[in-house]
């Protein structure tokens, strides 16, 4: 199984990387853009020997405790077989 | 013996591998007679690159001086190493990674400084200094450039100088600045040397030799991937537009890994169970290999199964070729090989033994027990190809001597073109550059990049300092190649002069085009001609360095670009001299070496002034004379008034001429001037920003002048008394008239945001990191 | 009376601190490994600047789950003195021991130069030789020095007098021009509400030197010893 999780700043946070593309974009002419928000993206292979439900909690819990600083990012994450 | 699966070496497959049919039938020969396997192959073709074996240069090569009794060890080792005193050496050398920086600038770059911290924490010693020296094309708007190229340039300065700037500061040495300068040539050769520098006691050198019958081989560090496969065989060939393609040959850099590294190497060294040491760089784990056993006279053999991989399936080809980063291979005294590992573990580091040493002078490597190539380690090393390239002398297109549509001595102001110089890329501020790396870490660093023509640091627990600077002038090179190349040894030795220090050795790296072509091969011999006797004069043998060649995209060459630094000693750090004034009503005196010479000499090497680039936009004639004893007896002369604290300021004036270094000498805190220069008869351009050599521009308390003046007339310098420094305003007369008349402050402006304004004229890009 | 200088992998100003306390402070300090719990009956601990673990997740985020910041916590939490600079200010902050987190630079790029900061508060352990209001000329060298919190956070700093730093010009005015980073109200370092713990991006160990162009960051470490020698 692998799980894919998707780490952002914040709304309410100042993402100074995000704003820099998003002006160089808008420079180099491409169109329809509202927004830049830049994050990370994390892949686990999880090694079989737990059910999806057993699965999601441990991720959540690497995802909350490990891999974002609460005071400024946030998460998301999804499971595949 | 038995080998694995051989396939077919087809002519074909000799060519890609970058080996001529003369080539190939030497390596049959060497091999007893036999066809060698495809390992075998891919492990030649790497030694034997241009990029290895130096093949095409080490003829000439052996020209340069490499002993003083200072030298401790000189050029073949994986660093030269000075004596500095006190049971104190420094090991120290510059490389270059022109051609990964190019593919990818913030990997390329990154590993390049990756690459020689190894190289000096390899042989025991602490790095304690890094410097760049790089070249790029245009960055600011013109005529003949396009604005894709110049995009292109702008983000390949921006990745170089992040990449360096992300491997150094995560590293932990402080980057003491450089070089940058901006040439058409460059815009697809850009070039990025690294210099660095490490401390270690005299008596605990570590070599990268191999020992000892049945010692163990260790290998630690980074798992070896498919990364960087034939890196060193792409730095010896032509970029075409293909080479972008080459971008999954571009190895990444891990800084951390590497700090863990240098800290586990210089503790298990502690231990005194290693024998012999060496990273793998270029050509990875086959290099490391047959030099190891080469240097030691012995064999080495191992077994790839062993090889830390990072990925399935590799072929003993790819592990044997990987130029995975962060990796070093040593021998280790048998039986104590756990003490080794306990450091390493300690570190959080994997040592696993992969070899051991033989005494029958081959490399022998075996894959699940089956010898996959077994090459006598002298066939790899001395008996390399070695070429005497045919020469031909070479006019650059340019014309000798002034073009008579040049009008000079315009009567009047020239405020405007000074502002002009120092707002040029060459000339400019290069704070953008070096901000952005970690000058202070170590708390060693007196004199930080921008601050010196040097960079400065003290060595804590003595009362020593050292002093280090890199210079080359491609153009030059370009005009004269011989005389370029002096040039850039008595820049670079006076840069550290002017802190006070006596340069004691240097470090070389040596950038061109096609060796092929017997043009290059006719600047490349000059150079090292010009290196030679400026190296011999100066009294700063070479102790190591680089060439690279086929630095030539679609056919266009650089510059023939040689790169010098140069170290020196300063006995009482804390009497290191800055270049800048420091108050108001201080004397300023121009010291002079050289005589002016007569109106032609002075039109013609006016053409290769920073000044007819930029502002006349032409260029022509030649570098400025250089008579080395005198340029020798200058440097020794400051170094002794700066010993006798007799002065406030030294800079070495060079680009942009007298006007420029005067002004760069009040910028920083924010001091004026009145001067006044005598032309005697010469145009006011050539006067104030001619590039005349052997001048250093000082400042002092009037009191001192007399003490000033004997020591300039022991060594037979001429002392111009220019003026005075004042509050503010910058004014410079020619002849009692005022020929340059404007507030530092403004100067300053111009000076300090000129690159940051060039960089922003566009979308800033988004790099790596 | 004895200093103790946390050592991560990674760490690369550790070497600097203990230098600092040992040779120009001349109070005695040792090594603390960052694997091992014990603090050997250190006073001060300094979690040094750096790149702990690469700073590959996050600046600081796998430093705190080291044994020695478990200690670290009981012995803050105990009102122990600990002085995180620059790095160890990112870990601090991850850790819990200090509120907010420190984001990327503005500019995004690494920032080394010297600035200028104003004492904001000069009753702590940390700034005891300090003026109120001093202007002090630190270096700092960092990508991720912004420093952000919530709204409420920065309610309880002020309210409390824990903003300790602010990046000022060098007649300590606090202006957009002077903050080298974006951070929140020019904030360049923070106390715990007991004073023992401060976190600060400028690296004081930089200009403890007349050789290396300053020493006005000295009056951090005059100012511990100072503390200390009070404390009983």
């Amino acid at each position: 199984m692998k799980a894919y999780v998707y780490v952002s700043l914040k709304k309410s946070v100042l993402d100074p990387q995000g704003k820099t593309i998003q002006g160089a974009l808008k420079k180099m002419g491409f169109k329809g853009l509202e927004e830049v928000r830049q994050g990370k993206y994390f892949e686990l292979t999880l090694d079989g020997g737990l059910t999806r439900a057993e699965a999601e909690s441990e991720v959540a819990r690497i995802a909350r405790d490990v891999l974002t600083n609460p005071v400024i990012e946030e998460f998301r994450f999804s499971l595949e077989d | 013996m038995t080998m694995s699966a051989a396939a077919a070496i087809t002519p074909d497959l000799i060519r890609e591998h970058g080996l001529t049919p003369d080539e190939y039938e030497k390596i049959k020969q060497l091999l007893g007679g036999r066809e060698p396997t495809i390992t075998e192959l891919g492990i030649f073709s790497v030694m034997w690159s241009e990029h290895c074996s130096y093949k095409s240069s080490r003829v000439h090569l052996k020209r340069l001086p490499t002993r003083s009794r200072r030298v401790v060890q000189g050029p073949g080792e994986n660093a030269g190493i000075i004596d500095i005193g006190e049971g104190w050496a420094c090991a120290f050398k510059i490389e270059s990674h022109n051609h990964p920086s190019f593919i990818e600038p913030f990997q390329g770059a990154a590993t390049g400084v990756g690459g020689i911290l190894r190289d000096i924490f390899t042989m025991g010693a602490r790095p304690v200094a890094i410097m760049d020296s790089l070249r790029f094309g245009p960055i600011t708007p013109a005529t003949d450039i396009s604005e894709k190229e110049l995009h292109k340039n702008h983000s390949v300065l921006e990745g170089v100088v992040s990449g360096i700037a992300s491997y150094g500061n995560c590293f932990g040495v402080p980057n003491l600045g450089g070089e940058t300068k901006f040439e058409p040539c460059y815009s697809g050769n850009p070039l990025v040397n690294a210099f660095a520098l490490g401390l270690v006691r005299r008596d605990q050198i570590f070599y990268a030799r191999a020992a000892g019958e049945g010692n163990p081989v260790i290998y630690v560090g980074s798992k070896t991937g498919r990364d960087g496969i034939h890196g060193a065989t792409m730095a010896s060939e032509e970029f075409s537009e293909a080479s972008e393609a080459k971008r999954p040959n571009v190895q990444v850099g891990d800084p951390f890994l590497e700090k863990l590294l240098l800290e586990a190497c210089l503790e298990a060294m502690q231990t005194g169970a290693i024998v012999g040491i060496q990273d793998m760089g270029a050509a990875g784990l086959t290099c490391s290999t047959c030099e190891m056993g080469g240097r030691g006279h012995v064999g080495i053999e191992i077994e790839l199964d062993r090889v830390p991989q990072r990925e399935t399936g590799m072929t003993p080809y790819e592990i044997m070729l990987s130029e995975s980063q962060e990796r070093m291979l040593l021998v280790a005294q048998k039986g104590r090989e756990d003490e080794i590992f306990r450091v390493f573990q300690k570190w959080g580091l994997d040592g696993v033994e992969v070899g051991r040493v033989t005494t029958d002078g081959k490399m022998r490597v075996k894959q699940h027990g089956q010898v996959v190539a077994e090459i006598p380690n002298e066939a790899l090393t001395d008996d390399a190809p070695l070429y005497k390239r045919p020469l031909e002398r070479w006019e650059p297109p340019v014309p000798r001597e002034m073009p008579e549509n040049i009008e000079l001595a315009a009567p009047g102001d020239l405020t405007k073109n000074l502002k002009h110089l120092l707002a040029s890329p060459n000339i400019c501020g290069k704070r953008w550059v070096w901000q952005q790396y970690d000058h202070m870490v170590q708390t060693n660093t007196v004199e930080s990049p921008g601050a010196g023509d040097a960079g400065v640091i003290r060595i804590k627990g003595s009362q020593r300092g050292l002093a280090m600077a890199l210079d080359g002038n491609g153009r030059w090179c370009y005009l004269d190649p011989r005389l370029g190349a002096m040039h850039a040894v008595a820049e670079a030795a006076r840069n550290v002069a002017c802190t006070g220090a006596t340069p004691v050795g240097a470090t070389n790296c040596l950038n061109f085009g096609n060796p092929e072509k017997p043009h290059i091969m006719w600047q490349f011999s000059q150079v090292v001609d010009g290196m030679t006797k400026a190296c011999e004069e100066l009294e700063v043998p070479i102790t190591g360095g680089n060439v690279s060649f086929y630095n030539e995209t679609l056919g266009e060459g650089i510059y023939p670009t040689p790169v010098v630094g140069v170290v020196g000693i300063l006995d009482e750090v804390h009497k290191a001299t800055l270049p800048h004034f420091r108050g108001t009503g201080r004397a300023i005196v121009l010291l002079r070496a050289g005589e002016v010479g007569d109106a032609t000499d002075v039109e013609s090497e006016f053409g290769s002034s920073e000044y007819a680039k930029e502002v006349l936009g032409t260029v022509w004639g030649y570098p400025p004379e250089l008579e080395l004893e005198r340029e020798a007896a200058l440097q020794k002369a400051v170094v002794e008034m700066i010993q006798a604290v007799l002065l406030d300021s030294a800079h070495d004036c060079s680009d942009g001429g007298l006007a420029v270094t005067l002004a760069e000498a009040a910028l920083p805190a924010s001091v004026g001037m009145r001067v006044d220069v005598a032309s005697q008869g010469l145009p006011p351009e050539f006067v104030l920003f001619g590039e005349d050599a052997s001048r250093v521009v000082i400042s002092c308390d009037h009191s001192n002048l007399s003490g000033i003046q004997q020591i300039g007339v022991k060594y037979g310098l001429s002392l111009d008394m220019l003026g005075e420094t004042a509050p503010e305003q910058l004014e410079i007369k020619l002849d009692g008239r005022v020929a340059v008349s404007a507030g530092v402050s403004e100067l300053r402006k111009v000076y300090e945001n000129a690159l940051e304004a060039a960089l922003q004229a566009e979308p800033t890009t988004v790099g790596a990191g | 009376m004895k200093f103790g200088v946390i050592i991560f992998p990674g760490s690369n100003c550790d070497h600097d601190a203990y230098w600092t306390i040992q040779q120009v402070a001349k109070q005695p300090v040792t090594f603390l490994w960052h694997d091992s719990h014990d603090l050997e009956n250190c006073d001060a601990i300094i979690v040094p600047g750096g790149f702990a673990y690469g700073d590959y997740l996050r600046t600081g985020a796998i430093a705190k789950f080291s044994p020695v910041m478990e200690s670290v916590r009981k012995f803050a939490d105990g009102g122990g003195l600990v002085l995180g600079i620059c790095n160890g200010f990112q870990i601090l902050c991850e850790s819990g021991l200090l509120p907010g987190a420190l984001t990327r630079n503005v500019g995004l790029k690494y920032v080394c130069k010297p600035v200028h900061v104003r004492v904001e508060n000069a009753d702590t352990p940390f700034t005891n030789a300090c003026r109120q209001g001093e202007v002090l000329t630190i270096p700092i060298g960092h990508m991720d020095g912004n420093y952000f919190c919530d709204d409420a956070t920065l309610e309880e700093l002020r309210r409390d007098q824990r903003i300790v730093f602010r990046y000022a010009t060098p007649t300590g005015e606090i202006t957009p021009e002077a903050n080298p980073n974006g951070s929140l109200d020019n904030i360049a370092g923070i106390c715990s509400p007991g004073r023992n713990v401060l976190g600060m991006m400028p690296h004081p160990e930089r200009s403890s030197e007349p050789e290396l162009g300053g020493t006005e960051g000295f009056k951090i470490f005059q100012s511990l010893v100072g503390a200390m020698a009070e404390k009983p």
